[in-house]
């Protein structure tokens, strides 16, 4: 299996970066332990603090994985090791299917040990529930593992680091991970059309089936919308003498 | 463009026609050069810096694409020539990525080919094996280079293209690589290389393509580029002696006199070594030696036979 060797390295390199664990599970972890452990039998948005925390971690946790193993891209480019890639015969498509794939082995991962810690909070869901807030949250990712590979083209190597986490902790922070950030107005009706509010809904819509139809059109048009400006930016790239 | 061979896997031709846009100061990078390359030769592309030779192969490599004329590789397009995983390369500029060893690097890039050499010979082949399972970011710029090599080569290139590929290597990484290559050639591949070392074009080269100011200015075997651009010259303080005389002396091609020196030019080494000797002999008071080769720069600029030409006549799209 040719094609499960270079993944299986991608995967290995993710593994081997220890910001990137870092970001995508440490602080998540730290944070639903000190914050959702001790108030776990508050009530929150009609459904228990642990099962709203732990997903608002899960969503921001993946995030990160997603984004920032697309952004890797951009220290490839700057040792010159995009151009090796396009000498061989793997495809741009398949380049970037491989950072995508290995975005979401990261995600899973931290999805599935913030369950973990959750359940140990005290979080309890049933198998088809797990599986439905599972699905959604993969399912709402799709427009951050297309955001982070626009990043891998669009922004310096040097100021990276900080664009990553900028980026989805403002993300985070308006979809309402660390909290609610509106429960009513306009301000609710605004980050309602942010991908990162339905990420953190996947736990809460999992209890009574799936997202309203607006959070299947809204994860949509993101994801739409930023492949059109990745694949710009890709070409903007490559034809770039 | 030339059709070469009605073989479509037997040629490894490009041909253009005025291609390049690349504005470097006043000088376009690359225009109207037309290679056509037989398979099995190995092909020096050797010009000074600027001459173009890095966007030649980027284009062959179908990494930058010919503002006008064609690129074909085995009768197919670059990409399609890629694709199939019959070209190798190696850019002047780049560096591995992190997080993993020798080993594991080598090995990533052989799973995307179809028919990649043993990862282990490959490590053997470039003097690798010693550090296969170092990290790639703990490498001397020498090691990084022969990792950067042994990606190239693992894919059992028919065409392998190579840019300055010695140009970060040492004395005895530079002999390690001509070696390599040697194996490589011996196995009826396909090489171009570009270098501005006249030396290596000479001793590694069948037949050697001069560029300069993105043209080609002599395309011809060694021996014939060497006569061309190997020229040496003695500078020597002479006062009082005719250069008509000096140029008759054995290995000077031509004699001139600056004030109280003189400059004698020759063909190569051999040549002003005697001649040398014999202005010592012949004239005990010549002092103050100066033995050089001539710059590749300044040799070309030679043959291409004026310093200033007006670049704005051709080649504009």
């Amino acid at each position: 299996m040719k094609r499960f060797t270079y993944l299986r390295f991608e995967v290995l390199r993710t593994i081997r970066n220890r910001r990137f664990l870092i970001f995508s599970l440490a602080f998540p972890l730290i944070l639903l332990s000190t914050i959702a452990g001790p108030n776990r039998h508050v009530i929150i948005d009609g459904i228990g603090f642990p099962l709203y925390y732990m997903t608002g971690m899960a969503a921001w946790g993946s995030m990160n994985a997603v984004v920032s193993s697309g952004a890797r891209i951009a220290q490839e480019r700057s040792v010159g090791w995009t151009r090796q890639m396009r000498m061989t015969p793997m495809s741009a498509s398949a380049y970037f299917s491989a950072k995508i794939f290995t975005g979401y082995m990261m995600a899973i991962f931290s999805i599935v040990v913030l369950a973990i810690a959750g359940t140990a909070i005290g979080v309890r869901l049933d198998a088809l529930e797990w599986l439905t807030m599972l699905g959604l949250l993969l399912v709402g990712l799709i427009p951050f593992s297309v955001l982070g590979i626009m990043f891998g083209h669009l922004i310096p190597i040097d100021s990276l680091g900080p664009a990553i986490g900028g980026i989805t902790s403002v993300f985070a922070l308006l979809g309402g991970a660390f909290g609610p950030i509106a429960r009513s107005g306009i301000l609710l009706s605004i980050v309602k059309w942010l991908p990162s509010y339905w990420l953190v809904q996947a736990g809460k819509s999992a209890l009574g089936g799936v997202w309203p139809l607006q959070g299947w059109i809204v994860v949509a048009v993101w994801s739409v919308v930023l492949t059109r400006i990745a694949v710009r930016v890709y070409r903007r790239d490559t034809v770039r003498v | 463009m030339k059709v070469v061979s009605a073989m479509t896997r037997n040629i490894s031709q490009m041909g253009t026609e005025k291609f390049g846009v690349v504005l470097l100061g006043n000088v376009k990078a690359v225009r109207g050069v037309t290679i056509s390359i037989q398979p099995g030769e190995t092909l020096a592309l050797l010009g000074p810096n600027g001459a173009g030779k890095s966007t030649t192969i980027d284009m062959m490599l179908g990494l930058t694409r010919p503002d006008a004329g064609t690129v074909s590789l085995f009768g197919s397009s670059p990409a399609d020539a890629i694709r199939a995983g019959v070209v190798g390369g190696m850019l002047q500029t780049g560096s591995l990525i992190e997080y993993l060893s020798v080993r594991e690097l080598v090995t990533m890039v052989a799973s995307l080919y179809p028919h990649p050499l043993k990862v282990d010979d490959v490590l053997r082949l470039t003097g690798t094996e010693e550090i296969a399972d170092r990290p790639t970011t703990k490498l001397s710029g020498g090691q990084t280079q022969r990792v950067r090599m042994a990606i190239a080569l693992v894919a059992d290139p028919d065409l392998l293209v190579l840019d300055e590929p010695t140009a970060a290597l040492d004395v005895e990484g530079r002999r390690d690589f001509w070696t390599a290559m040697r194996a490589v050639a011996a196995r009826g591949k396909t090489i171009i290389f570009a270098t501005h070392y006249l030396d290596e074009a000479d001793a590694y080269a069948d037949r050697v393509i001069l560029m300069a100011r993105g043209r080609i200015v002599a395309d011809g075997p060694p021996t014939e580029i060497k006569a061309k651009v190997g020229g040496r010259t003695i500078r020597a303080t002479l006062p009082d002696v005719d250069p008509s005389e000096l140029s008759k002396l054995p290995g000077v091609m031509k004699a001139e006199r600056r004030g109280d020196g003189v400059i004698l030019t020759c063909t190569d080494s051999p040549a002003s070594d005697t001649a040398i000797r014999e202005l010592i002999a012949r004239y005990p008071d010549a002092r103050d030696f100066e033995v050089r080769g001539a710059g590749l720069e300044e040799a070309f600029l030679n043959l291409t036979g004026d310093n200033d030409e007006d670049v704005s006549d051709e080649g504009a799209p």
